[in-house]
């Protein structure tokens, strides 16, 4: 019979530990496959560069205007032009730097919005998962009745309990999201809170608290995460329309919703001061789906 | 090898397989030849390319999969070559595929007998209504119970063992030539697995079919073929008679194999005796570290549901091993399961140390994780994929603050050493690691707190036979190092006989034998056992014994 030496850790290492040193191989070969992963998708280096730009422009302004956007600088409603692209509005203040500033409350809102609507959401989902029984029975009613209002009409009258200002319609419009997200990192937990790596950390002594956060949690949330910029996408839609509906940000501080509004009088004489912002609405939105989709897994093979 | 033309010719398969960073070159040049009515295994581990190969034959290779070169003819037909159509004339008519997993290939929204009945009309070998006749045929051929009862039944009715029965059915309705069976008793329980391959067999022989068989184990492909293959790494790396295969291996990839594999050999405590050489005095206290008085659980509430375990009474010495043997369903893991105190058993106690911990609950309990812990048997699932190695190791020492931040680390970095890991595996993710190592990996986690007792649920089975071999040394190392006790579960005797000083046999949740090693295999007293130490596939013709004593 051939033998069976104790194997100790020098034989050991030349037959089955091959954990070979190989980072350097990993993250050129890492490299190349980013650069083809995008280089095959113009469409998302398009999106996310707009996004970035969006993010630089609602922490430092400055950089992409030098204009006060309060200041009358021009003629009453010119039209777009190499001075003003986006042209003037109704008392000759700079329409450009208007939804440059916009992008400060509009982007500070929608990151509030996913803000509530992720920790709340996760929150209740985690608990309701974990804990199970009569507890998750309650909470998952209360999201079914959230569930069935429709979103826009529920952030409305979160709205108006909370009082009108653009942050409180953020926080109405994250409430607006908590259901989905309760209801996603519910079915998550539900998966992992069987598998055997929980039941090991239980047999290892873990209370059930440390289960919950260093193992269950970080092993659930990232189809949540995933769903972050679709969020996003849907927040700035909600808060723009909040705030197109005289809910949000109050004149004459600029905000995209409350800009479309203020030009919606002039939709016949002056076209640019509705049509400029929202096509920045509509790129911004079109932009975070398309990240979402390329967090969601697209293009790995299933 | 006397007839002229052989019915299947593979020449020079080669595969790849592509992912969008790699090309693995799964089949790398595999040629043989399969004549009438002869039984050819091929042997080998998992990565090796057998069952790539399998596919291949029956053109079920997965999409990521190309051919890149070489021929695969079947009776004038060039399998790789050939239109779809022709190619599907003789699939299931002229070649029988039989698939690994019978819980993943059976329809389960269509009945039994339809499913059978389905390739005689697709083949025209019968119209709609003599179809069932024929289907009910081919299910009591198969050795199917009540075959006109199950042909009406969908296959959840079905237990796993009858599942392959119905495959066999199926492969075998429309008589074909050729026999493909991809690991056709990988999952199924031993004594099942005898069974199942005795009537694929039969059958074939019956039939004069040839049958290619796909298997990891060498005992059985030693048991059952007319001649061997053994791949390794998608090539043959040797082909023969089984007893030229196993009493004259000439690759060293075969030895290793023959080595590993726990049926071959049948001294017991293979394992035990080397590694453990005089500690067996001063280790026999006359008190018994666990002690476990008539175990019984219930599941469901109703005073008829049936028990998984029944009066279940055992008892385990320090530093000592205690196995429980038994197929699935036996109570092997739910008896492990309430020794962990991870479920409530109904009625019993469990003594642990002289103190019935079978109340225990809270701190209390949490405390005594400290000296219990568990091994589990898939390594793929049992570690946390978002932490390191060594944040896996170190987990039950910081769950019970025991240690604090810096001796964590020294501690995860001396106990990787200890199950024979390099020290750069501490940074890495499970994901990175092979099956083998990850089972190191949860053994050095069990092993952090200094338990006095680790429970060993199934921990090789998920694991190649010659990793195996070296996760069963080196737990046999640790507990002559250590001290430790296990309470070792598993299905497979003869991994049992190599690492056990004492086995117990539970057969439908009742302890219905137990003793020491020796004992229950020299004189095994139940007929259950019996049957389970008969089930162990050991080669053909001349007894293992001799054979294993001769590569010694």
């Amino acid at each position: 019979m051939s033998e069976f030496a104790l194997v100790r850790p020098a034989e050991a290492r030349a037959v089955d530990a091959t954990v070979a040193d190989d980072s350097a191989e990993q993250s050129t070969s890492r490299t190349r496959f980013v650069v083809g992963y995008l280089r095959s998708r113009p469409g998302l280096i398009v999106s996310v560069v707009w996004l970035v730009l969006l993010i630089a422009a609602s922490v430092v302004p400055t950089l992409f205007t030098a204009t006060d956007p309060l200041a009358t600088v021009g003629t009453v409603r010119t039209a777009p032009s190499a001075q003003h692209i986006f042209g003037t509005d109704q008392i000759g203040r700079d329409l450009f730097t208007r939804v440059v500033y916009g992008a400060q409350l509009s982007i500070r809102a929608a990151a509030v919005a996913i803000g509530v609507g992720l920790v709340v959401g996760a929150l209740i989902g985690l608990i309701a998962g974990y804990v199970g029984g009569w507890v998750d029975l309650v909470l998952m009613r209360i999201i079914d009745v959230l569930l069935s209002i429709p979103g826009l009409l529920l952030a409305l009258a979160f709205v108006v309990a909370l009082g009108f200002g653009t942050i409180n319609v953020a926080i109405a419009v994250g409430l607006t999201s908590i259901a989905t997200n309760a209801r996603v990192l519910r079915s998550e937990v539900l998966k992992v809170k069987h598998s055997v790596f929980v039941e090991a950390a239980h047999a290892g002594g873990a209370t059930p608290v440390r289960i919950l956060f260093r193992h269950v949690l970080p092993n659930s949330v990232i189809p949540l995460l995933s769903l972050l910029a679709l969020d996003f996408s849907g927040a700035i839609l909600a808060i723009s329309s909040l705030s197109f509906l005289g809910y949000g940000a109050q004149p004459p501080i600029p905000e995209w919703g409350s800009l479309i509004s203020g030009g919606r009088d002039f939709l016949a004489s002056a076209w640019w001061l509705t049509t400029a912002p929202g096509l920045v609405i509509v790129v911004t939105v079109l932009a975070g789906n398309r990240v979402a989709r390329a967090f969601t897994g697209e293009g790995t093979i299933r | 090898m006397t007839q002229p033309t052989p019915l299947l010719s593979v020449r020079d398969v080669r595969i790849d397989y592509a992912s969008s960073r790699t090309t693995v070159h799964a089949v790398r040049g595999v040629g043989f030849d399969i004549y009438p009515g002869e039984t050819v295994a091929v042997v080998g581990e998992s990565g090796s390319g057998k069952s790539t190969t399998a596919a291949a034959l029956v053109r079920l290779l997965p999409r990521a999969a190309t051919v890149t070169a070489g021929s695969i003819t079947f009776d004038g037909t060039d399998i790789l070559a050939a239109r779809e159509a022709s190619v599907r004339r003789l699939l299931g008519r002229r070649i029988g595929y039989i698939p690994q997993d019978p819980t993943v290939y059976l329809n389960p929204v269509m009945r039994i007998g339809d499913q059978v009945a389905e390739v005689l009309v697709i083949h025209k070998l019968a119209d709609r209504k003599t179809a069932l006749i024929s289907a009910i045929e081919a299910l009591a051929n198969a050795g199917i119970d009540h075959p006109e009862v199950r042909a009406r039944q969908y296959p959840h009715e079905l237990s796993g063992g009858q599942k392959q029965r119905v495959l066999i059915a199926i492969a075998l309705a429309a008589r074909p030539a050729l026999v493909v069976a991809d690991e056709p008793t990988s999952a199924l329980d031993v004594t099942v697995q005898r069974h199942i391959l005795d009537h694929i067999g039969t059958l074939t022989r019956e039939l004069g079919a040839a049958v290619l068989l796909i298997t990891h184990d060498l005992g059985v492909a030693a048991d059952r073929a007319d001649r061997i293959l053994v791949l390794s790494q998608g090539e043959v790396v040797e082909h023969g008679t089984p007893d030229e295969i196993l009493g004259n291996p000439q690759h060293p990839y075969t030895r290793s194999l023959i080595a590993a594999a726990p049926s071959l050999h049948t001294a017991g405590g293979t394992f035990l005796t080397r590694a453990r050489q005089d500690v067996s005095a001063d280790a026999l206290s006359p008190t018994p570290l666990l002690e476990a008085r008539d175990l019984a659980k219930t599941f469901g509430r109703t005073d008829d549901a049936p028990r998984a375990v029944d009066g279940v009474s055992l008892s385990i010495a320090r530093g000592r091993t205690l196995s429980l043997v038994g197929e699935s369903g036996s109570g092997k893991t739910t008896t492990a399961r309430i020794i962990l105190r991870l479920v409530d058993p109904t009625s019993g106690t469990v003594v642990f140390d002289g103190e019935d911990i079978t109340q225990l609950r809270g701190e209390r309990l949490r405390q005594l994780r400290r000296r219990i812990q568990v091994v589990y048997q898939n390594p793929f699932a049992s570690l946390d994929p978002r932490l390191s190695v060594g944040d896996i190791i170190a987990e039950p020492l910081r769950s019970l603050k025991l240690a604090g931040r810096g001796e964590r680390r020294a501690r995860a970095a001396e106990l990787v050493d200890l199950v024979a890991l390099p020290a750069s595996a501490l940074a890495r993710k499970p994901r990175e690691l092979s099956g083998g190592q990850r089972q190191r990996v949860a053994i050095a986690r069990a092993l952090s707190v200094s338990p006095e007792l680790v429970v060993l649920d199934e921990p090789v089975s998920a694991l190649d036979v010659r990793v195996q071999s070296q996760i069963l040394s080196l737990l046999a190392g640790l507990q002559a190092e250590l001290g430790v006790a296990y309470l070792f579960i598993s299905h497979d005797l003869a991994v049992v006989r190599q690492v056990s000083d004492e086995v117990g046999v539970l057969y439908h949740g009742r302890l219905v034998e137990s003793g020491s090693t020796d004992a229950i295999f020299d004189t095994p007293q139940h007929e259950y056992t019996r049957e389970l130490l008969a089930a162990i596939p050991r080669g053909p013709r001349e007894p293992a014994i001799t054979r294993g004593e001769q590569h010694s």
